[in-house]
């Protein structure tokens, strides 16, 4: 399989820029592993970011191909050692009343929150990098899980440039 | 800020043309345009009503193409927007600044499925350099004017603009703006003065050199440093299908075309190099092969205005982001600082060798036109006379046969759709190209096939009394195509031959064109005499073999090593030539 990159575009906040943003990249011929998008501090921008399935020449020439897009105004390439970055989850989980106390214990220990009781579920939130989710996701299963949501990566370089 | 004026979209959308000097409009009208045309009524620009939508693109294209002015394209919505799908891809692979404006159904109704009502911004997304969606009168102006910026800067291409007609007939205090305020919009120029010095210094070492140079050349009207740079240092130049005309055919450093159809010696120029200076080049799959293959030791410079076409489809050594004109002047500046002497003679023998050895022979065979050595024909009468030609090509081995033997020398008279191969590109885009230059003889080398695809303009060309010359090489088949499948599909020949072709005599003459026809070698001079001196649209059939292959041939994928000069041997039949 390929690598995983993650890109974090500045956009013009605008109907369509999402579209020409991910379907040049589907053009291209490469999938999309994950992609958060909001407002930032300009309102006339958003943030996009983009977790591309691609190897590292062809992501260089995705970047390359978004720069071209007059609505994109800046590209950063953000890697584990400068950047961090978070993403949130809800998990669903079937439990039995009595099951609770171990999930609420495995939700502490992953510095997780019960959202919702229901009588025979729980909802749990969790935030972290996608490996804590993954084996969050790997514990909570063997309870069986419901349904879950993922947001999706989203970054910030670390200290300041440009 | 210049001066205000109470009007319409509409209005404001001719009046922008206008600021921006445009003098043609190609187009068709309908429903959801009929506010513009109404204001195109009153103004200076003149319309031109095409028979067919796509017809309106191409001929744009022709224009543009032409005359380095961006081309006009004025539709409704629904039918003739997506009528316009294939010349905005067309224009988009070659890099052709158009400005394509579609009327939409009411700002309201959008997304409801209305009489009419396509989707166009989404439908040519991947085609369009940028489209834009105005759904406020008073960003007309902006958008137009913003349109044509990105149209015609950088690394050129078509830009929609699609109006909804609520919109067109809503009314603002108009004033065209004289800017543009772009911060995410901003083409790389100039050259990296570093990268120039280090490709500078490749050059004045280098013993077996080849620029290999493309339409880059000509959207950047870098011919003239193209020229010094290889005077300068001897250096030999390949010109692909999309640069013809960028150095003239005549010059003795001129090495030919290279690629699948391309002069042998060109190719084995390319892979023996040490040295590849490419301009304006795309290291396209139908020019480079398996270029990827290239000798180890060849070292490439690659100077394009877009950054994206560097390192896409080949590895290089010193890659120059910019445009072509001002680098290649720094380039010689750089050489002239060093002293840099021309040293390759021994290289350029050998290229002449080459040359020599490889060129295939082409003559015709008895009493049948081979249309290879109809067009060395016509190359030498188009030679005698000291008219301005502009050739102008449909798709398929018409084409090949025309990029192969007719001499070009100067820019944006070779006139081709090399990036999406598109047939019924050729009448049309020779139409908008004669528009633009209403001195130049116009020739539109055509195909049985290519033509019938947009054949009703030439009612538009009749109406308009252009006096443009079309050559229909008539194999009754989609040529290339029957080639693909006599040399790679043991000569099943599906669905490519016809069992006759239509009178194009007698058509031509319906729309009002003169016409002639001929099958023989003998009948050729004084047919094409008559044609080029013709006054008035003019067409002639040309009756060649069904068989006839362009050669020489490099299969897809495969290398110079692998190229057919001949046909081969089928079961039970005789190899020719
Ligand atoms: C719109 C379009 N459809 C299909 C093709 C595929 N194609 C390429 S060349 C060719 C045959 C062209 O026939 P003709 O114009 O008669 O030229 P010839 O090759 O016979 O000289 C075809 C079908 C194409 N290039 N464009
Ligand atoms: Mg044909």
């Amino acid at each position: 399989m390929s690598d995983l990159h993650t890109l974090s575009l500045l956009v013009e906040n605008k109907p369509g820029v999402l579209t020409r943003v991910t379907s040049l990249i589907a053009r291209r011929g490469y999938n999309i592993a994950s992609l958060a998008v909001d407002r930032v501090e300009d309102p006339t921008l958003s943030r996009v970011t983009i977790v591309v399935e691609a190897d590292a020449t062809p992501t260089e020439q995705i970047i390359k191909q978004l720069h071209k897009l007059v609505d994109v105004h800046k590209i950063y390439r953000l890697d584990d050692e400068d950047s961090v970055s978070r993403e949130l989850a809800l998990f669903k989980v079937a439990v039995t009343p009595d099951q609770r106390p171990e999930i609420i214990s495995i939700t502490n220990v992953y510095r997780a929150r019960v959202l919702d009781i229901s009588p025979d579920s729980m909802i749990i939130e969790a935030t972290g990098n996608g490996n804590k989710l993954d084996t969050m996701e790997g514990l909570l299963r063997e309870y069986g899980i419901k349904e879950i949501v993922r947001t999706g990566k989203v970054a910030l370089s670390r200290g300041l440039r440009d | 800020m210049a001066q205000e004026h109470r009007m319409t979209g509409a209005q404001a959308i001719v009046a922008s043309l206008e600021a921006e000097g445009v003098e043609y409009v190609f187009g068709y009208p309908g429903g959801n345009v009929l506010g513009i045309y109404d204001a195109l009524y009153d103004s200076s620009i003149q319309h031109v009503l095409v028979r067919h939508e796509q017809a309106a693109v191409h001929a744009a294209d022709g224009y543009a193409r032409s005359s380095g002015r961006p081309g006009i394209v004025l539709v409704t919505s629904g039918p003739g927007a997506t009528n316009t799908v294939t010349g905005i891809a067309t224009a988009f692979m070659d890099s052709i600044p158009l400005v394509v404006i579609t009327g939409q159904v009411e700002t309201g109704i959008i997304g409801t499925d209305a009489f009419q009502e396509a989707d166009i911004t989404g439908i040519t997304l991947p085609i369009t350099k940028h489209s834009y969606l105005v759904k406020d009168v008073r960003d007309l102006p902006r958008v137009i004017k913003e349109a044509f910026y990105i149209a015609t800067t950088g690394r050129p291409g078509p830009v929609l603009i699609d109006v909804p007609c609520d919109v067109q007939a809503a009314t603002f205090d108009f004033w065209y703006p004289l800017t543009v305020n772009l911060p995410s919009y901003k083409p790389t120029l100039r050259g990296n003065k570093r990268q120039i010095t280090a490709a500078a210094a490749l050059i004045a070492r280098a013993k077996r050199p080849v620029l290999y140079v493309g339409g880059g050349i000509i959207a950047s009207d870098a011919s003239g440093e193209l020229m010094e740079l290889a005077e300068s240092m001897s250096i030999p130049v390949a010109v692909t299908l999309m640069g013809k005309g960028c150095f003239p055919a005549e010059h003795q450093l001129y090495l030919g075309m290279p690629g699948m159809h391309g002069g042998i010696h060109v190719n084995m120029a390319l892979e023996q190099a040490d040295l590849l200076i490419a301009v304006g080049v795309r290291f396209a799959d139908r020019v480079a092969g398996k270029l990827a293959d290239l000798a180890r030791s060849t070292k490439v410079i690659h100077i394009d205005i877009d950054p994206a076409e560097i390192g896409k489809n080949q590895e290089v050594d010193v890659p120059i982001v910019g445009d072509a004109r001002g680098i290649l002047a720094g380039l010689i500046e750089e050489l002239r600082k060093m002293g840099a002497q021309p040293h390759c003679q021994d290289w350029l023998q050998q290229l002449a060798v080459w040359q020599r050895e490889h060129a295939i022979p082409c003559a015709h065979r008895g009493d049948a036109i081979d249309p290879a050595a109809f067009m060395c024909d016509l190359a030498r009468m188009l030679q005698q006379r000291d008219d301005d030609f502009i050739i102008c090509t449909e798709v398929g081995q018409h084409q090949m046969w025309a990029a192969q033997k007719l001499p070009i020398n100067r820019p944006r008279a070779f006139i081709t759709s090399g990036g999406l191969g598109t047939m019924g590109f050729g009448l049309p885009a020779a139409m908008g190209a004669q528009i633009a230059n209403p001195e130049s003889k116009l020739l539109c080398i055509s195909g049985d096939g290519s033509l019938q695809m947009n054949i009703q303009e030439m009612a538009t060309i009749r109406s308009l009394g252009l006096p443009l010359k079309v050559i229909v090489l008539d194999n009754a088949a989609l040529g290339m195509v029957r080639q693909f499948q006599e040399l790679f599909y043991q000569q099943r020949y599906s669905a490519t031959l016809f069992d006759e072709s239509p009178d194009f005599v007698a058509i031509a003459r319906a729309y009002g064109w003169a016409a002639a026809c001929i099958s023989t070698p003998s009948q050729i001079r004084a047919a094409l005499e008559w044609l080029l001196s013709y006054d008035g649209p003019a067409l002639l059939t040309v009756r060649i073999p069904q068989d006839a292959l362009v050669l020489p041939m490099v299969p897809t994928g495969a290398t110079v090593d692998d190229v057919i000069i001949a046909r081969p041997e089928h079961d039970g039949r005789e190899a020719e030539l």
